[in-house]
């Protein structure tokens, strides 16, 4: 391992020294503190060593790396339909939507595509695994900022939409429901029906949270100008989704890619804001599960009627090449790189985790701030850490 | 009949110190079963305890016992006799607010000629006990949170003290008993049959004494020193077992007394119109009861709903903002006095 | 611009290779700018993969991002084109063939070809015009260095550390390169082919069905055609005993963690 530079060397024996929970004092002024991994803040063990001078920060470094599992190198060595299993779990909130990308990918090499039917409801899913991810988020965002009421609407609206998913699918978390070359079902009776009161629920949480926390003044004064982050920087370090669009920059994949998927079918808004702080991305996210929320509204009216799964050998072997397929996904940019020697498992598989790049910013973003508004500007980035650590 | 004679003054004040024991935890577990239970839990769609006696009504008294057979944990680098006696001055401040507040015309521990300024000034005494427990634990967490807590509740005396000078001037004296007096005889504009519940004029008062009552009590919007979600349990982290509880009645207890104490102030005490003499010494304290009850309603509704200032945002409103205006109102009660 | 290329893919006759002018407008500008150090291009399937020689990578995509507008640092990682040699490369799970060790040899490297077994891949995208590209860069397995472009991206800190200490690629003038998920005392880079997987070691992936139905064979009922995929139907939990018993692999310690005697 090269240690050369003081920085790095500093750098080193904090993290060993945090690690020690021992109170190492490098210097005579300025406190190590470790945030982290056990902490209510961090949504899972991220740990984050922080050097303060008084409230404020020096520098900060997050280490990343506590629920590591090595997906990549655990795809080489499953088959395709297992590997749909495996990536559910990056992001657990939003399950279906990373069975998306690799499954897209796999389409595209072996030169499938899936009838409109089973497109159509993999947007709705993916849709509503959004509006799960982000639901938890809006409440969530509340709690780091003390206001611990709104999270309970939160789980209670997401409990219905989970549920929805589980009638469908089998699975509240994992759904599981997404295959090479369509879907693994169709959907049950009555589902559709169903799927419309949720969606109306979930319209009206929205506008609840708005009025709650949005408009709530002391919501605004601790999150309006902290964290900001400038465009350029922001498409420096790939921030993705929901961030990037809350400092301005309109760019979403769902529009912006060439995507089989149905989002091209219905009529729907890209949000942004201009701001680019924490504000700004509560505000964004709030305004986009609304949005999921039409869009499902819109798809379920004009579902065809058809099959669910396209002609897919019994066998998948994907032939050989290379793809890479982004998605739109609640954290923000997912990708699959696929490479393919014409196996029954993939050769390589690189996965492209919005999550990390996110956090990726937070030493250039944390420095200067304050201790409170490091938890703010934490939750408003919003992580999961499955999907850091892969 | 025995030897002794109970209405001698060491028996009958060993009556009321006891009384008021028994009162500081049996007002801090309703305070938190009503409260922090159920009506936290009702607001955000759920029904909280329901398995320990009916509805979860003993389930206070569970927690108190639990916590009580735990072990004493003391961190291995802690300052043990600071550590171990930071609750102790916390829950003796809680204890000493409550000789002067009245439940009825004789009910009362003592009635200083100083009440109102006693009370006040015993309740800064828990910022000692605060800092004692933040830097007693050896946890940086727990420093910060005691440091924070320090500034804040010294901050927020000064709104506390202003607020109720008006309340004093209107009434002519510092002692609770006779600002209930003053109310009750009081009258509105010559309408004097519900007295002249002083909320009517100090408004503003009460307002800003309910602010910084939420300041020191360190609840949410204020809750920086014990902000759950950054720092754990801030100053108290390093606490279980009984010391956590006696932090916890503490909370509780200082929340109760510093409702009767706005309740005497603003509500009118323990005084229900009509009601005089002996009857008002039983009627009395179901009264007050009433009234802290409602106060309790506002500081724990805020404390549910709003999400919590920054420390410097704090310390602004403190300083700038409830300082000037509480002057202000001071001012433009002595005035009134003198004009009226 | 993306849409309107490929709406005029669909316009033309298919062809042989069909003409996507933003992509193909980029690999101009760069053969303009760096001639031969642009080495090989492909683009397919609405994307495009350009190799760079490794001298002149930073400067790449310094170009790239400075000129061609490709601002969005999507991720940098690495390729590792040995065979993988749990599997034998081509027949991977014919239960039926004998079982066999597969001998490291590189494979084809793939849409721009190589000539290392290591490689660099880079992906970068233009938000304006949404095109996307995948910078490959080759790296020498002696010496497997390779400058660093966190001066051009600081997004591209994380990924350049994470690549390093799963590969082994050192790359110079990067801030500092440290693990990033691994613990401090790691040894050896876990993605790399000959980086065993130690659960593959220890016993076979219980996953791993002991035979595969033939379309239409012991089939359940239930599934209708083409609605399971491959062996999904063997993992199911199975009411009546099958003659396949799950423990088999215990009864034979192999590394090769692959056939199964059938033991019916």
């Amino acid at each position: 391992m090269s240690v050369t530079t003081d920085w790095q060397k500093s750098a080193y024996i904090s993290s060993q020294a945090a690690d020690a929970r021992v109170n190492v004092e490098l210097e005579t002024e300025g406190m190590t503190l470790n945030i982290g991994p056990q902490h209510p803040a961090t949504h899972g063990t991220l740990r984050i060593v922080v050097r303060l001078d008084g409230e404020q920060v020096v520098w900060a470094d997050p280490v990343p790396g506590y629920m590591h599992r090595g997906h990549e190198k655990l795809c080489e060595v499953r088959k395709y339909p297992q590997v749909n299993t495996l990536v559910n779990r990056i992001d657990w909130l939003g399950s279906f939507a990373n069975e998306v990308p690799f499954i897209l990918a796999a389409e595209q090499l072996m030169g499938i595509e899936a009838p409109p039917r089973a497109q159509y409801i993999r947007t709705i899913f993916f849709e509503m695994s959004r509006i799960a991810n982000i639901a938890l988020f809006l409440g969530d965002m509340g709690v780091q900022l003390g206001a611990i009421t709104p999270v309970f609407y939160a789980f209670r609206d997401r409990e219905h939409v989970l549920n929805l998913i589980e009638s469908a699918t089998g699975g509240r978390f994992h759904p599981n429901y997404d295959r090479v070359g369509g879907l693994k079902e169709d959907l049950p009776k009555g589902w559709i029906d169903e799927a419309k009161d949720v969606m109306n629920r979930v319209r009206r949480f929205c506008d609840e949270l708005e009025q709650l926390l949005v408009g709530n003044e002391i919501f605004q004064k601790r999150t309006r100008g902290i964290g900001v982050i400038t465009p350029a920087v922001a498409l420096d370090y790939g921030l993705s989704g929901a961030n990037l669009r809350a400092s301005g920059v309109d760019w979403d994949l769902r529009r912006d890619s060439e995507s089989p998927l149905a989002w091209k079918h219905a009529d729907w808004k890209v949000w942004t804001h201009p701001d680019g702080d924490s504000f700004a991305r509560y505000w964004v996210r709030l305004q986009e599960t609304r949005e999921a929320a039409i869009i499902i509204d819109q798809l379920l009216d004009s579902l065809p009627a058809g099959p669910i799964m396209a002609k897919v050998p019994v066998k998948i072997k994907v032939p050989e090449g290379e793809a890479y397929v982004e998605t739109e996904n609640p954290l923000g940019a997912m990708g699959f790189y696929l490479v393919s020697k014409g196996d029954l498992s993939p050769f390589r598989v690189k996965i492209r985790t919005p999550s990390f790049n996110n956090i990726s910013i937070c030493p250039w973003l944390l420095k200067g701030v304050f201790v409170p508004d490091i938890i703010t500007i934490l939750a408003s980035l919003y992580f999961i850490l499955g999907d850091i650590d892969r | 009949m025995l030897a002794v004679d109970f209405t001698t003054y060491g028996w009958v004040t060993a009556l009321k110190v006891g009384v008021v024991l028994g009162v500081i935890p049996i007002g801090s577990l309703i305070f938190v079963y009503v409260f922090l239970f159920k009506m936290m839990s009702h607001m955000q769609s759920r029904l909280g305890p329901m398995e320990a006696g009916p509805h979860g009504m003993l389930q206070p008294v569970v927690e108190a016992i639990k916590f009580l057979q735990k072990e004493d944990i003391f961190p291995a680098r802690a300052d043990r006799l600071v550590f171990g006696l930071a609750p102790f001055v916390v829950i003796v401040s809680t204890f000493l607010l409550y000789l002067v507040i009245p439940a009825g015309p004789s009910l009362i521990v003592e009635d200083l000629d100083t009440g109102i300024f006693f009370a006040l000034a015993v309740s800064s005494l828990s910022v000692i006990g605060v800092l004692m427990a933040g830097w007693a634990s050896a946890n940086k967490f727990a420093l910060i949170g005691g440091l924070r807590a320090a500034g804040q509740l010294i901050a927020y005396e000064l709104p506390l003290i202003l607020a109720v000078i008006g309340v004093v001037i209107q009434a002519g004296s510092l002692s609770l008993q006779d600002i209930v007096y003053a109310q009750a005889g009081g009258e509105i504009f010559g309408f004097g049959a519900i007295g002249n519940p002083f909320v009517l004029t100090q408004i503003v008062g009460f307002v800003i004494f309910l602010m910084a009552a939420q300041a020191e009590l360190a609840q949410t919007p204020f809750d920086m020193p014990v902000a759950e979600s950054e720092l754990v349990a801030g100053y108290m982290t390093e606490y279980s077992g009984f010391r956590f509880l006696f932090f916890f009645i503490g909370e509780f207890g200082t929340a109760f007394a510093f409702a009767g104490i706005a309740a005497t102030l603003f509500l009118g005490g323990w005084y229900v119109p009509g009601i005089e003499g002996g009857l008002a010494d039983v009627v009395g304290p179901l009264a007050l009861g009433g009234k802290v009850m409602f106060i309790g309603f506002l500081i724990f509704w805020i404390r549910f709903t709003y999400p919590r200032f920054r420390e410097d945002q704090l310390q602004r409103i403190a300083w700038k903002v409830l300082i000037p205006i509480s002057l202000l109102n001071i001012v433009v009660t002595g005035v009134l006095k003198v004009v009226f | 611009m993306a849409d309107e290329t490929l709406t005029a893919d669909a316009a033309d006759a298919p062809e042989e290779v069909e003409v996507d002018s933003a992509r193909a407008a980029v690999v101009e500008a760069l053969g303009a700018q760096f001639g031969d150090a642009i080495v090989d291009s492909h683009i397919a399937k609405g994307d495009l993969w350009v190799r760079v020689a490794p001298a002149s990578w930073a400067a790449v995509v310094r170009f790239c991002k400075d000129v061609l507008g490709f601002r969005f640092f999507d991720f940098l990682s690495g390729l590792d084109w040995l065979n993988n040699p749990d599997l034998s490369g081509e027949k991977v799970w014919d239960l039926d063939a004998e079982p066999t060790v597969a001998e490291p040899r590189i494979l084809d490297r793939g849409y721009t070809g190589g000539d290392t077994r290591f490689q660099v891949f880079c992906r970068l995208i233009n938000i304006d015009t949404h095109v996307g590209v995948t910078l490959k860069v080759d790296v020498d397995e002696a010496a497997p260095h390779l400058d660093t472009i966190v001066p051009i991206f600081a997004g591209a800190d994380w990924h350049e550390r994470e690549t390093w200490e799963m590969f082994g690629f050192i790359f110079d003038g990067h801030p500092g390169l440290r693990h990033l998920y691994l613990p401090g005392a790691f040894e050896g880079f876990p993605l790399r082919k000959d980086f065993p997987l130690l659960s593959r070691e220890i016993r076979p992936w219980p996953g791993l069905v002991d035979k595969e139905p033939m379309p239409g064979e012991n089939v359940p009922e239930s599934a209708a055609e083409g609605s399971l995929p491959d062996g999904a139907d063997a993992a199911l939990p199975k009411d009546e005993p099958k003659d396949e018993p799950k423990d088999e692999p215990k009864d034979e310690p192999k590394d090769e963690p692959k056939d199964e005697e059938d033991s019916a």
